[in-house]
């Protein structure tokens, strides 16, 4: 890999909000995680980190259920960081004040805002909103195809089954550069994978358990796509949770309990068995946890870099109640350490990755 | 060599049927609808295996994979599945499926509710409770130190041999749980759903579900 491409990759920093404890060791209120993870962005914005993305999440464990109104926080107190959702839940959301709320948000911040749509991980925002699960594609397809054409700012005609139709309708505001720069989030749906490359939209996958390398026929599926549809064939982001401390054992002493207490009360409602201290440290050593010193994380993503060919690395820094305090060392050794060691990393070892590229082009 | 129908071109189909290609059957995969819409992922995530109509797929299948969302399966085309074996992969998944009492009632397992939908078929519960990546990253040949155990529950003995062998085919270690109703034990809320271990733990977890919260829960809805 050239000097060039290395410094076109973008890393972010995602969060959904998750209430943090203060340093008295109980929960900081709705109110001060908010203010939390505006301090957060500030810093990550200081020491490089390219996105910040706020997920919307509408349980009593996140903060953030409208990402765009604390990016809009954000958008007047930095100057370069791209503010970002992950993800807006567009199924249960309208595309017409979407599109005005980003585009608002851009205005704010002189060009820096982002969409990544996405159908969510869970799945509160349909009773919320008086929206039917088993609606879930319907709605899904018919809002990313009304949400594709507004992004062109030009005035829309449409009509479907899950919104009131347009017709010539324009909407306000225009952004100055004419554009909202919007992803697709996917969790490994194929077809979602197809869909993303027939609106020709860039792909973001959730690599959130498992090996990341097994995600490499999905790239090559999105990259087929894309030729198929004559959509352009545009960077792949990967999103995937981690969590930078001093050593390692740090960072596995701190993030450990935390994540172990949000995991198992996601587990409760979806079925899944307690998490043990061995399948935590699995997922670290082989699986798609970024977390330990700042040299053992930069390791891990290179070689995740690496073996997919993405343009893009989002890590989700707060997993659970993890210390205040400790999320923003997270944020700091991210950007000032991680992020420019990955880069010298990568550079170091272009050898390496044309000859995954290589064989995943086979 | 057999014909395997995988219904369902979702993250746990691909993967089995990439698994079952691997194994030399021959494999047929559909979505819900135009086989064109699912072309290109099957040949990506499952190359060799070939995409087609669930009523063909049904209609030629010798064992048949349901691998969609459970809250879908009367979808399913019941008349061409008669007598054959099928494969019940899913599980109920109230964010996808919708709160759906039925399909939490703890008299039946949520085999069983497929069972009856399909009265001719021959169904049988396997491949539900392993992560999709951990199936795909998990296939072992036989006697390999590491191999994962993939549990299996059914009523007729002969489907249950069957499914057993594509079981080991498809690189695990079959564990033979009981009839459907015990499918239970292997539900999403068990020790077991998610499980990605050996034949001797898989046991293990099987047989402490009657000491579960869960379990006591069953137990005492059964009599």
């Amino acid at each position: 890999m050239n000097e060039t491409t290395v410094n076109d990759i973008q890393f972010g920093l995602d969060t959904f909000g998750d209430i943090p404890e203060g340093k008295d060791g109980r929960p900081l209120s709705y109110g001060d995680a908010i203010r939390q993870v505006t301090e957060e962005a500030i810093l990550a914005d200081q020491v490089g980190v390219d996105v910040i993305a706020l997920g919307e999440h509408h349980r009593d464990d996140f903060a953030i259920s409208s990402p765009e109104t604390v990016l809009a926080g954000i958008a007047t107190r930095t100057e370069r960081i791209k503010l970002s959702s992950g993800v807006t839940v567009l199924s249960s959301d309208d595309p017409v004040r979407v599109f005005q709320r980003f585009a608002t948000l851009d205005a704010l911040s002189n060009g820096r805002a982002q969409v990544i749509l996405g159908r969510g991980s869970f799945t509160e925002s349909f009773p919320l909103f008086g929206y039917d699960l088993a609606d879930y594609e319907t709605l899904f397809e018919e809002k990313i195809e009304l949400f594709t054409k507004l992004l062109d700012e030009q005035p829309v005609t449409w009509s479907g089954t899950t919104r009131a139709p347009l017709k010539d309708a324009d909407v306000f505001p225009k952004t100055d550069s004419g554009r909202i720069e919007t992803w697709v989030g996917v969790g490994g749906s194929p077809q979602s994978v197809v869909r993303t490359a027939k609106y020709g939209l860039p792909l973001m996958i959730a690599i959130i358990g498992g090996a990341a390398e097994r995600f490499a026929p999905y790239t090559q599926l999105y990259e087929r796509a894309t030729q198929q549809f004559g959509t352009p064939t545009l960077p792949i982001g990967m999103h995937s949770p981690g969590f930078v401390a001093d050593t390692d054992e740090d960072a596995a002493r701190i993030a450990w309990p935390h994540y172990k207490a949000s995991r198992d009360r996601i587990g409760r409602d979806r079925g899944w068995p307690p998490v043990t201290r061995q399948q935590f440290e699995s997922e670290v050593v082989h699986g798609s946890l970024y977390l330990g010193s700042p040299e053992t994380v930069a390791q891990k993503m290179a070689r995740s870099i690496a073996a997919l060919g993405v343009g893009r690395f989002d890590m989700i820094y707060t997993s659970g109640a993890v210390p205040a305090d400790d999320r923003l060392r997270s944020v700091e050794l991210y950007g000032r350490e991680v992020v420019p060691r990955v880069r010298e990393l990568l550079a170091a070892g272009s050898t390496d990755r044309s000859a995954t590229t290589a064989s995943a082009a086979r | 060599m057999s014909t395997i129908g995988i219904l369902g071109a979702g993250k746990v189909g691909t993967v089995l049927a990439r698994l079952a290609v691997q194994a030399g059957h021959d494999v047929l995969v559909s979505g819900s609808g135009d086989p064109a819409d699912i072309a290109l992922t099957v040949e990506v995530l499952a190359p060799g295996a070939t995409a087609t109509t669930s009523a063909d797929a049904a209609d030629r299948a010798e064992i048949a994979v349901l691998a969609l969302p459970l809250g879908k399966h009367r979808s399913v085309p019941v008349e061409p599945l008669a007598d054959t074996v099928v494969v019940d992969a899913m599980n109920y998944w109230w964010e996808v499926d919708g709160v759906r009492d039925d399909l939490t009632d703890p008299r039946t397992s949520t085999s069983e509710v497929v069972q009856a939908f399909l009265p001719r078929s021959r169904v049988v519960k396997a491949f539900n409770h392993m992560g999709y990546h951990d199936l795909e990253d998990g296939a072992r040949p036989p006697g390999a130190d590491d191999r994962r155990a993939i549990a299996v529950a059914g009523d007729d003995d002969l489907a249950v041999q069957r499914v057993r062998r594509l079981v080991d085919d498809l690189g695990f270690d079959p564990v033979v749980v009981g009839p459907l109703a015990e499918g239970v034990r292997l539900e999403p809320g068990t020790e077991v759903f998610g499980a990605n271990v050996g034949v001797g733990e898989l046991r293990a977890m099987v047989d402490r579900f009657d000491e579960s919260e869960r379990g006591r829960q069953v137990l005492a809805a059964r009599g």
